[in-house]
């Protein structure tokens, strides 16, 4: 249960606070994990009354919460519940914020202890931390806390999410700077440790003796669904590899950390991160493609480029797919691929293990002629859960062999449905703990790793590869694999 | 439990499918996916030999039929833990998605597992190149579903690519099993051999072509005599001679040089069996291939005399 507290929300009015945070806080408070005097504090540049504000807050609640509605848990939520209008550029606005926090710490008992959770454009960052700290809304005085939330894309290079970093730096302590990347709050990803480090099983075959190459592939079937603002220039690679595929990456090669606290945790990521590279030649080992018009999910939808907003010229990658290599012990020549996109046929996120096939085998080749190799596939979204695919006798056949999949699916193994990640990541960043959150040295190195590769698809002066919308990207992704022997997997 | 949809797109018969396996306690274990393109008039048929293959092999079965709304749109129905241990999903497309099949199945593929594509009844002419077809590993015609047996035959063969078997092969299994472990048993040069079968019947044809090209002998094609499917199959070498006579469609007498007739049964399978026989097997079939060009050129030698005759 997290202490007494205050959680300020900017850009209250977004997607992001409406469909996922106000339903978490929800959530929270239903499974009795926020304390007795909670504050919740929307800020956006609405002309509302408190009890306006409430009630949409009621209204995104009933529609998203994981929880039922409960009446007893609403009432003692909304005492907590403020709301200040205003710009963010706008000073009273700021100084009204910090009479209504220093209000809530005196009716609600909140103690101080106030973060800041910046739902908004990146751009919108600086003057965010600048307001925050002009009006002395971060300093903390003794015995309490100040903390902020940013959500990515951090920076859209190495030199601005460094820039971004110092900014951040000047208003608040580095421990109080809580970065979100939501992948990272999910049960699976979480299990993705259990799963390595609680067993015996998988460690051994976990290196490049038994491990032939590793896809991660996140996959959207939606188009930009009119965020061209935020997506135009930024890019598939921007927008997931960056942070989602590359933490994916990190925790699925890193070595054993010697806790699961924040400092450990994060040195087991930055090694592997440091060792891992793009290839040299990026053209061969890596794809940009941008999705056309077509039928996706019995649906005609329009190309990236006749999207509304979209200039008609935009080289924006809306599909990227990068091999990166790992120059250690454990991954020495086993590409790990990396790919993403909108557009694509349905929603998926996994990390599939390809292992390498038998070094013999002693059957016909008629017989062997539909089997695969095996593979261990961490599903990450929908349907989180682990599959084990490997080869059985297809019955009533001499010798026939066939792939088969085992799986196992948290929602038929334990009934309690898992918490949404920005339940556990909330619950986190009110209670101070780090683990779950990407610390800055694993984003600039992330950042090293890709800049070099959106440097060269910036220089090549094409348009990026084109591909049907309701397809599994273009086919130069395809020959991408097959040039190293490889195939996707239909994920 | 059964989930309907009306005018519904593939993230709904997604989350349907989720919550029927939540429901029914998960179907693991699912082998692969199998999509069966019917008419509207064949769907009970097809639904009935979908389920039954859906025991012997655990599956995702994604019916697709056309439906005769003018709306563009897209029903679905979704069912799990019914009758089969699988998932069965209709789907019905109205209006210009009919033209757009492809880009629902796409989604609803299981990951990674193969797919095979069934058309009991007509098929496209070469299923290789159909936008459903190209989704599959597989794909199973049946030229026995087609108005037009012989023909539908034809077009299969001249249109053969990898991964194409069409069910007047999986009729042959046993014929060519107990004819192949007749000469076996009575080693013997043949220098003729004969094929009969009812008028219609595209096995008859097809054993021909295969008998051809293994034994490299002219193989004559009766229709006349009598009976149901292939009626009798006679090779022969000098005086010796084995028969297979199979009238009733069920039991046939089997001989051979210096031993007394003998029964066997050699009953004709229902649809059901053949489909599950042939999904056993999710890798090319280079002998069926082998027999499919073997009857290309025997259609077009027979198209030469023909044409010779006429001229």
């Amino acid at each position: 249960m997290a202490g007494p507290s205050a959680l300020v929300l900017f850009g209250v009015t977004g997607d992001l606070a409406r469909k996922k945070l106000l339903p978490a806080v929800y959530d929270l408070a239903n499974r009795g994990l926020l304390p007795p005097g909670f504050g919740l504090v929307g800020f956006a540049r609405r002309d509302w009354a408190a009890e306006h504000f409430a009630e949409l807050v009621a209204d995104a609640v009933k529609q998203h919460a994981r929880t039922e509605f409960r009446d007893d848990v609403w009432k003692q939520l909304l005492e907590g519940i403020r709301f200040v209008p205003g710009d963010l550029a706008d000073n009273e606005a700021f100084e009204r914020l910090k009479t209504t926090l220093t209000d809530l710490d005196e009716s609600q008992g909140t103690g101080g202890n106030h973060a800041f959770y910046l739902s908004v454009p990146p751009g919108a960052f600086d003057v965010a931390v600048a307001q925050l700290r002009r009006h002395g809304l971060a300093n903390r005085p003794k015995g309490s806390w100040r903390r902020v939330v940013i959500e990515k894309p951090f920076g859209h290079d190495l030199a601005s999410a460094r820039q971004l970093e110092r900014k951040l730096g000047r208003a608040f302590e580095p421990s109080s700077i809580f970065r979100i990347d939501h992948y990272l709050g999910k049960e699976t990803v979480q299990n993705l440790l259990a799963f390595r480090f609680a067993n015996t099983m998988f460690e051994p075959i976990w290196n490049r003796t038994y491990i032939d190459h590793v896809q991660i592939t996140m996959a959207e079937d939606i188009g930009i669904e009119g965020r061209a603002g935020y997506y135009d220039g930024i890019g598939a690679a921007r927008d997931v590899i960056q942070n989602h595929l590359v933490q994916l990456l990190a925790l699925t090669a890193m070595e054993e950390p010697t806790s699961f606290g924040a400092d450990n945790l994060s040195a087991e990521k930055r090694k592997v991160l440091a060792a891992a590279r793009t290839p040299s030649d990026l053209d061969a080992h890596t794809v940009h493609g941008q999705y056309g018009a077509g039928w996706a999910g019995g649906r005609e939808v329009p190309g990236y480029l006749e999207e509304q907003g979209i200039p008609a010229d935009s080289r924006t990658d809306t599909f990227a797919a990068i091999r990166v290599d790992i120059d250690n012990r454990r991954w020495a020549g086993v590409p790990f691929y990396l790919r993403t996109g909108k557009r694509l046929p349905r929603r998926v996120t996994e990390v599939a293990l390809n292992l390498r096939r038998a070094p013999h085998l002693p059957f016909n080749g008629t017989d062997v002629r539909a089997l695969g190799s095996n593979a261990l596939v961490l599903r990450i979204q929908p349907d989180e859960g682990i599959t084990l695919r490997f080869g059985a006798k297809v019955p009533a056949t001499p010798m026939e062999l066939r792939d088969v999949n085992m799986d196992f699916g948290y929602d038929s193994s334990f009934a309690e449905s898992s918490p949404e990640a920005y339940e556990r990541l909330l619950l986190d960043v009110l209670l101070g703990s780090e683990p779950l959150f990407p610390q800055p040295e694993e984003v600039e190195l992330s950042w090293k790793l890709l800049d070099p590769v959106l440097e060269r698809w910036a220089n090549l002066g094409t348009a990026p590869d084109h591909y049907v919308s309701g397809t599994w990207g273009p086919q130069s992704a395809a020959d991408m694999l097959a040039r190293d022997g490889f195939s996707w997997r239909r994920p | 439990m059964i989930i309907n949809l009306t005018d519904t797109g593939t993230g709904a018969v997604q989350q349907a499918m989720s919550k029927a396996r939540r429901n029914v306690g998960g179907a693991s274990g699912l082998v692969f996916t199998l999509v069966v393109v019917a008419e509207l008039s064949e769907y009970d048929r097809a639904l009935a030999a979908c389920l039954e293959a859906g025991r012997e092999h655990p599956s995702r079965i994604l019916l697709v039929t056309n439906g005769r709304a003018r709306a563009d749109r897209l029903d679905a129905t979704v069912r799990a833990g019914e009758d089969a241990p699988g998932e069965i999903v209709s789907l019905k497309f109205h209006g210009a998605l009919q033209q757009h099949r492809d880009s629902v199945v796409l989604p609803l593929l299981l990951p990674d597992l193969p797919v095979i594509v069934w058309w009991p009844g007509r098929s496209p002419k070469a299923p290789g190149q159909d936008p459903v077809g190209r989704l599959g590993n597989r794909r199973i015609t049946d030229a026995m579903g087609d108005p037009n047996p012989l023909g539908a035959l034809e077009v299969r063969a001249r249109n053969y690519c990898d991964g194409d078997t069409d069910l007047t092969w999986t009729r042959l299994t046993r014929w060519r099993g107990l004819l192949a472990a007749a000469l076996d048993a009575y080693p013997m040069d043949v220098t003729r051999a004969s094929v009969s079968a009812a008028p219609e019947n595209a096995a008859g044809t097809l054993l021909a072509a295969w008998l051809g090209d293994r034994l490299d002998v002219p193989v004559t094609l009766d229709r006349q005599q009598p009976g149901i499917g292939i009626t009798g199959v006679s090779l022969g070498s000098g005086d010796d001679t084995i028969t297979v006579v199979r009238t009733d469609g069920d039991l046939a007498k089997f001989s051979a040089p210096g031993l007394p007739q003998r029964l066997v049964a050699l009953p004709r399978r229902d649809l059901n069996t053949l489909l599950a026989e042939e999904l056993r097997r999710l890798s090319d079939d280079p002998i069926y291939a082998e027999a499919m060009s073997a009857l290309v050129r025997r259609l077009d030698r027979a198209a030469e005399r023909t044409q010779g005759r006429n001229a």
